[in-house]
């Protein structure tokens, strides 16, 4: 017997378990079988093998990997227009082929499908319309007919009940990214010559890296349908195309009668031309983002100290707690820092947590802190309590004391937010809250580290250097005075 | 080079200096700080970053993207974590290397955003259908969040299984100093298996479907010998356990509470230590016996019991049947942390 090759195709197809098997799975009849072919022609015929990654679904065509001799990747359902925008961005010499039907495309990967042809991936997709979920067993798809029976719509379709046909190229011609969209059958010879050439125009536009292409194509399912094969490729024509009419809906690089072709954009973003060549991770990290410290040594003989700010929103006591973990971190200490998130930062009170340390930190949270920093009174109300014996307590002197601090603590009240007015820079009560740790001597760091701490909290806004240094040396001579 | 920076952040820079390429991912709090810096550093290296549509698209691009055979990566917190769980099997079944960062949150449901460990048994013992194992590392600092990370990687390729680093709220907002590596690390080359897109990956496949159930079988056989190999990475690391009464277990943040605690025991004249993994899948299953045999154990956890469970079953499994039965819980739940209050008070009622 004579065998005859099939362009783009594995000689025989032992995937399917059967060592020789030469023929494929699909019905006599199915318009799977067809465009598999077209699909392997095409790829061979253009010479893309080699590049080729197929991205195939699940439903009747996830068995491409049996046929088309090219790499593939076998997605979950609805997921091969994810999977392919990972494949297309891992490997942007490949040409990489989607191939989805319409349940896999329209119901449960649509949003997949169509964010990925929103942004434009570069990859082809060919999506396979024939109105029904075939290998599932012939259930209701978006795209069946109104009035079409199916096993899950067994009196026919209800649009009442179930809507419309979903229209895939026409939702995604609102898209401003794609570059080709199209709808072709395969129910006749002369359709499929047609489906021949635009399965080759998305071929091209990948093999050329234009963008994206989506390319529909109406199929008959003989077997779900219930009908001969040739009556399966007439309800195809006759049936599906009313619903479903063919044409080239876009093709921005060829252009199409009547239709504005819309560019979508080069990306304009550290373009790969410009750079000549990247960083590596260590020259990225090396260039100083104020974020940089000396290295971490153990010291015994440093005890840990805990500290809590606390206060509004926009007081700038995150900043604060920032600054006293820059002094300790500029003096080799082991440092944390920990703020309040999520919906407690937005509005309210806002607090964070550090803890300076000679040997390494365990327990990252402040139960009961050496030093309580508090600018409003439902702060000072929560944490006041917790402070322990021997503690420090700073507080705004506008808060009134309804609690008691707890024995042995020793409290400060601290015009901060008057004496900051006074300076004519209310932005800056905490920096007088600095001063107020360093003057009472609270953090058990360095006067040059705090000070060089709060320096580097104003890099991004050099001309306040100044003005706070010199803020902090005012307010720290008027409390101590 | 040392960095003062949040655990979220030291992610993305050991990611880096593994050499992951491509960044998948879907903001969500606690974790949305890695997507910030991922957007970031990604394209200043000539890497890629995608914000997908959600976060099942992420884990299908991870996939994607690891069966072209690049290191690819996301990160996410509990709810978008139950929604890769799907793709985790995808990624098991295909054997494909991928890393997942999952920065738990408070739940069941919306819950909120802070810190929880009640990912725990999704993540360790495969939340997704059929029977997969991935690789789980719970970092317990801002510099484990950058080493583990890369060790993720490391594990990934090296197993063909998804790594998940599982680390929790307030471990990912924290800020620590982090000591960044030297080099980044080797590209592994996976063009044996890969779509590369290529000459030489022409004939590969990438695929978790065997339609033969007796071929199905056979797979899951070989998955399950791989899984049992992997036991070899199992790592558990003690502190002052070595003359313990008394062994408090926990991982990630809670380790460290267990840290404070012992300290806290120890000075009021209590012999407490500290037994950790490190990885939590494998289970350092040995390592746990050998520090509790004979003790009394308490575990840590920010969840209802699961971490208590393992840690039981383990130690059944390594013979030490009495002591599981003996193994006490001290826990909170829905974004609370236990104190070291709680913990010292819960062990001397255990000791009492």
């Amino acid at each position: 017997m004579k065998i005859i090759e099939q362009k783009g195709m594995y000689k025989e197809f032992p995937r399917c378990g059967k060592p020789h098997a030469r023929t494929t799975h699909y019905c006599p009849g199915c318009g799977h079988g067809i465009v598999n072919k077209l699909v392997a022609e095409c790829c061979a015929e253009m010479g893309l093998q080699d590049r080729t990654i197929f991205v195939d679904p699940v439903g009747c065509g996830v068995f491409t990997y049996y046929y088309w001799d090219a790499a593939h990747i076998s997605a979950a359902h609805g997921r091969a227009s994810a999977a392919a925008t990972g494949a297309a961005r891992a490997r942007p010499d490949a040409v990489t082929i989607a191939y989805q039907g319409d349940g896999d495309l329209g119901a449960i990967g649509f949003n997949n499908a169509f964010q990925a042809a929103s942004r434009g991936e570069k990859f082809g997709c060919i999506f396979i319309n024939n109105s029904l979920y075939g290998m599932t067993g012939g259930q209701m798809a978006p795209t069946t007919l109104e009035g079409e029976k199916t096993t899950t719509t067994p009196f026919g379709r209800d649009p009442a009940l179930t809507g419309h046909p979903l229209h895939v190229c026409e939702v995604f011609n609102q898209l401003q990214a794609p570059v080709y969209i199209a709808r072709v059958s395969v129910a006749d010879t002369k359709r499929i010559m047609q489906a021949r050439e635009a399965i080759r125009r998305v071929f091209e536009i990948q093999r050329d890296h234009k963008g994206y292409a989506l390319l529909e194509i109406l199929a008959p399912c003989p077997t779900n349908f219930g009908m001969s094969p040739q009556k399966a490729a007439e309800f195809c024509m006759n049936e599906m195309e009313k619903e479903f009419p063919l044409g080239v809906v876009r093709d921005t690089e060829k252009g199409v009668a009547g239709v504005e072709p819309v560019k979508h954009p080069e990306s304009q973003a550290l373009a790969v031309k410009s750079v000549p060549r990247f960083p590596t991770c260590m020259e990225l990290f090396a260039t100083p983002d104020g974020t940089e410290a000396p290295p971490v040594e153990d010291d015994p003989a440093v005890p840990e100290r805990r500290f809590k700010f606390a206060g509004y929103g926009g007081q700038g006591i995150l900043s604060l707690g920032i600054c006293v973990a820059e002094a300790a971190r500029l003096e080799k200490r082991h440092t944390l820092w920990f703020p309040s998130y999520g919906p407690e930062q937005r509005g309210g009170s806002a607090s964070c947590s550090v803890v300076v340390s000679g040997m390494p930190i365990g327990s990252p949270t402040v139960e009961h802190p050496d030093v309580l920093v508090c600018m409003n009174q439902p702060s000072y109300e929560r944490f006041a309590k917790d402070v322990k014996p021997g503690g420090v307590i700073i507080v705004d002197a506008t808060v009134p004391l309804a609690v008691e601090p707890p024995q042995g603590v020793k409290l400060y009240r601290v015009p901060a937010i008057k004496m900051a007015e006074d300076f004519g820079v209310p932005k800056a009560a905490n920096t007088m809250m600095l001063a107020a740790l360093r003057a009472f001597k609270a953090t058990g760091l360095k006067d040059d580290s705090l000070e060089t701490a709060l320096c580097a909290s104003f890099k991004k806004k050099p001309q306040l250097i100044e003005k706070n240094r010199e803020l902090l040396r005012r307010a720290e001579e008027e409390l101590k005075s | 080079m040392t960095k003062f920076v949040k655990g979220n952040e030291a992610v993305v820079m050991g990611a880096l200096y593994a050499g992951c390429e491509l960044y998948f991912g879907y903001p969500i709090t606690p974790a949305s700080e890695i997507a910030h810096g991922a957007a970031k550093w990604f394209p200043m290296l000539g890497r890629t970053f995608v914000q997908a549509e959600c976060e099942t698209a992420s884990v299908n691009m991870m996939f994607g993207a690891a069966g072209a055979g690049k290191l690819c990566m996301t990160a996410t917190s509990g709810p978008g974590f139950s929604l890769m769980q799907e793709g985790l099997s995808y990624l098991a079944g295909a054997e494909l290397p991928a890393v997942v960062v999952d920065v738990m949150r408070a739940g069941p449901g919306l819950g909120n955003v802070y810190p929880e460990q009640g990912d725990y048994n999704p993540a360790v013992k495969g939340g997704g259908h059929g029977n997969y194992q991935s690789f789980v590392l719970a970092p317990a600092s801002a510099q484990e969040m950058c080493d583990y990370t890369i060790r993720a990687f490391k594990m990934a390729a090296k197993w063909r299984t998804p790594a998940i680093v599982l680390v929790d709220g307030l471990q990912g907002q924290m800020m620590e100093s982090v000591a960044l590596p030297d080099a980044e690390e080797p590209r592994p080359d996976f063009s044996s298996w890969a779509a590369q897109g290529e000459a030489k990956t022409r004939a590969n496949l990438v695929k978790s479907i065997y339609l033969d159930a007796a071929q199905q079988e056979e797979f899951n056989i070989h998955l399950q010998e791989k899984y049992a190999r992997m036991a070899a990475d199992a790592e558990g690391t003690t502190y002052l356990a070595d003359d313990a009464e008394l062994l408090i277990c926990g991982y990630g943040i809670s380790s460290r509470i267990a840290r404070t605690a012992a300290e806290t025991l120890r000075a009021e004249g209590i012999k407490a230590g500290v037994f950790r993994p490190v990885t939590l899948n494998p289970f350092p299953r040995a390592q746990l016996a050998a520090a509790a045999k004979g003790r009394k154990i308490m575990t840590i956890e920010l969840d209802a019991g699961q971490f208590a469970d393992d840690i039981r079953l383990n130690l059944a499994l390594a013979g030490l049947g009495e002591e599981a039965t003996r193994v006490k819980m001290v826990h909170r739940m829905g974004g609370q942390v236990v104190t070291v209050d709680d913990a010292v008070r819960s062990a001397k009622e255990m000791l009492a």
